[in-house]
């Protein structure tokens, strides 16, 4: 059929309908148009181009040739709470129920890079995450866990070189070569200026932290995922669904020209690159920004990089249900809206995922939840259908027509950034935060007007009465973390170690890294290796740093 | 006419979740409240600090790391501390219900969970500041 005859055709059916339609109330925040027809898409000449075939440029429909017919996603439960020897538990029952993923929350003065008996640190030890303060906790945290069959995730940024640190000195000491290890480091320092918090050192030398890792990790642990841009944490911020995904690779792009200008080839890192998204509530829209995500970065390190290698081109991302979405009002809720972000997920065809728990607007969740959680994703693998084609909504006039607005978006959005100096001067200037901010405003104004409506929340509501079972971290977490630091700090055995750390080769391991990181050409990587082996503790390392680094001074704006 | 209200929006502890503190902050200002926001990673000390210097009516502290049955009663204590027994303390974030009793002991006049419209926070202000 011709498009003039599909015009004509839509014409009379928009006639129809005008009239009919202009009875109903009008909903707020839908899309332009009622209803897409071939005329919003582009036809089959463009389908090379701009579609292609998964596992080919760019990349559209998928980055391995086969998808979910040859592998399903990761199911990558996030979890972290209390003690090394507490999350070691829920890690080895998550295995043991189907989990083929590890991820790691730490608390917030390990994401800081605070040790627990820190005054600052003060109630936090324990509450997001688990608290590490040295080796000797990444020992428990992995006890009877094989690093060589797991792969790990962490989320850790500003001291993620220690992390990761720890974790290959622990790889060794169970037998497995740095060389075959496989995980994540978030590692993301830009995300967290713009939109999540933990940030520690100022930007010149984070950016040369991650860079440090990237060339380390090429050499030294090339299975190991060097970083994970981050869209998660600026979705849950307030942003957009294109802005997410546009200060992400505004984002990407900063850290590549970083490693650009140290002297690496862009084929040498760009493979192990990874990326993070939120899935959000509107099911359609948030596959459709899945696909223009990685039309987007493709385009970025072929067109503006010149990379050569496919792999520098694929935008593989790790997927976690939308946070700020859950409600604390009527919790089982939650249980549908994470059952149907996990389905854009999966039809954003995403490369591992996690997702929430019923009970995560009120506390950390319980067993019982984080299980329906994870029978969510197995219930969507196996039973919903949902993931037996490659790209099943690929063709979909509204799908299609989406992921080309998104995209166009999110251009428009990079270009901005570009003319502002790339996504680092952005930051500081607070243009990004200023963008996020407007947006949860927005979002905030239509909850309350009603124009945006939240199930048990603004419409449908009841009176409840306080949900019960909620899971609580004990203080004495806290206490019980700062003994064992103290006994490892005098050079006591702790754990399973059968000798005290050495207090002088500590120092003398320091001292060393004080000196590279005075060092502009020096990778910090090997010192701090060094370092993590004779049981400096986090903060220990962290504060060496600061001496030398400085503090980030954050840009506060409203 | 009388003097505009003024409220010190405050981020204790190490909590980078600043969605919520800046919504309301925003939504207060609009109300027409005067706002100061403190930024993130504030400690205690700091924050009654601020609220004396500038001579708040209202201190609006927001928390989703659990860490409030801690830092919550700190801040009140100090900026009683500092003289201020009238300001009016407030809190919001991720709290459990069963947590909010022994904050309203502490001092933390009233508590305000996720889902709750910023209106609630502005009339409780406009209702409660001395």
């Amino acid at each position: 059929m011709s498009n003039e005859k599909i015009q004509a055709e839509l014409e009379k059916y928009e006639a129809t309908v005008a009239k009919a339609v202009a009875k109903f109330p009008e909903r707020p925040n839908l899309p332009e148009k009622r209803l897409y027809t071939p005329l919003d898409v582009k036809g089959p000449e463009a389908y090379v181009d701009e579609l292609s075939f998964p596992g080919e440029y760019p990349f559209t429909r998928g980055v391995q040739p086969t998808m979910y017919r040859g592998r399903l996603w990761t199911m990558r439960m996030y979890a972290g709470f209390s003690t090394a020897k507490a999350s070691n538990e829920r890690y080895r029952y998550l295995i043991a129920n189907g989990g083929t993923g590890l991820s790691c929350a730490f608390d917030l003065p390990t994401q800081i890079g605070y040790d627990s008996d820190d005054p600052i640190s003060e109630g936090e030890v324990g509450k997001v995450g688990v608290a590490i303060d040295s080796l000797a906790d990444m020992e428990v945290l992995f006890d009877q866990i094989d690093l060589g069959k797991v792969s790990t995730s962490m989320t850790i940024n500003a001291p993620a070189s220690v992390l990761l640190a720890m974790y290959i000195a622990v790889g060794e000491e169970q037998g497995v070569p740095a060389s075959e290890l496989k995980g994540t480091i978030q590692n993301d320092i830009l995300k967290e200026y713009a939109a999540r918090g933990t940030y520690i050192f100022p930007p010149k030398p984070s950016m040369r932290l991650i860079t440090n890792i990237f060339q380390y990790c090429s050499q030294n642990v090339p299975k190991w995922n060097t970083i994970s841009i981050s869209g998660y944490h600026i979705r849950e911020a307030g942003s957009t669904a294109s802005q997410e995904i546009a200060f992400t690779i505004s984002d990407g792009i900063a850290y590549v020209n970083a490693a650009i200008k140290a002297g690496m080839d862009v084929d040498a890192f760009a493979g192990r690159l990874s990326f993070f998204w939120n899935a959000h509530n509107n099911v359609l829209e948030e596959v459709a920004k899945f696909r223009a995500s990685r039309r987007v970065w493709a385009k970025v390190m072929k067109e503006r990089f010149h990379a050569q290698k496919a792999k520098s081109m694929m935008l593989r991302v790790h997927t976690q249900t939308a946070g700020s979405m859950l409600t604390a009002q009527q919790p089982n809720n939650n249980i549908i809206r994470v059952a149907l972000q996990t389905a854009a997920a999966v039809m954003g065809g995403t490369q591992s995922l996690h997702t929430n728990s019923r009970d995560e607007a009120l506390a950390l969740p319980t067993q019982e939840s984080v299980t329906i959680a994870l029978r969510t994703q197995q219930i969507v693998a196996y039973e919903s259908g949902l993931a037996d084609v490659i790209d099943p909504l690929a063709g979909s006039y509204y799908v299609e027509a989406m992921t080309d607005r998104i995209e166009k978006e999110a251009w428009e959005y990079i270009n901005k950034i570009d003319e502002l100096g790339g996504a680092v001067e952005a930051i500081e200037k607070g243009y990004i935060q200023k963008e996020i901010q407007d947006s949860a405003y927005k979002w905030q104004m239509d909850v309350e007007s009603g124009a945006r409506t939240i199930v048990g929340v603004n419409k449908f509501t009841v009176e409840e009465e306080p949900p019960k079972g909620l899971l609580k971290v004990d203080a004495s977490v806290g206490v019980e973390q700062c003994k064992k630091l103290a006994d490892l700090k005098a050079g006591k055995p702790i754990n399973k170690m059968t000798k005290g750390r050495d207090n002088a080769a500590v120092k003398a391991a320091l001292d060393e890294l004080e000196a590279a990181c005075k060092d502009e050409n020096e990778n910090l990587m090997p010192h701090i290796l060094k370092a993590v082996k004779t049981y400096a503790t986090l903060g220990e390392i962290c504060n060496v740093m600061r001496g030398v680094f400085g503090l980030y001074e954050a840009h506060v704006s409203l | 006419m009388d003097k505009r209200i003024k409220v010190l929006v405050a981020k204790p502890g190490l909590d980078g979740h600043d969605r919520g503190a800046k919504v309301v902050a925003r939504a207060l200002r609009d109300a027409g409240f005067e706002v100061v926001y403190t930024g993130l990673r504030q400690t205690p000390e700091q924050i009654a600090e601020a609220a004396m210097q500038e001579d708040v009516d209202v201190v609006a502290m927001s928390l989703l790391s659990g860490a409030h049955p801690h830092l919550f009663p700190k801040v009140v204590e100090l900026v009683r501390g500092k003289g201020m027994k009238d300001a009016l303390i407030i809190g919001g974030g991720v709290i459990p219900e069963t947590d909010i009793p022994a904050l309203k002991e502490a001092g933390v006049a009233e508590v305000f969970t996720p889902g709750t419209p910023t209106t609630k926070v502005v009339d409780y202000i406009k209702a409660n500041v001395k």
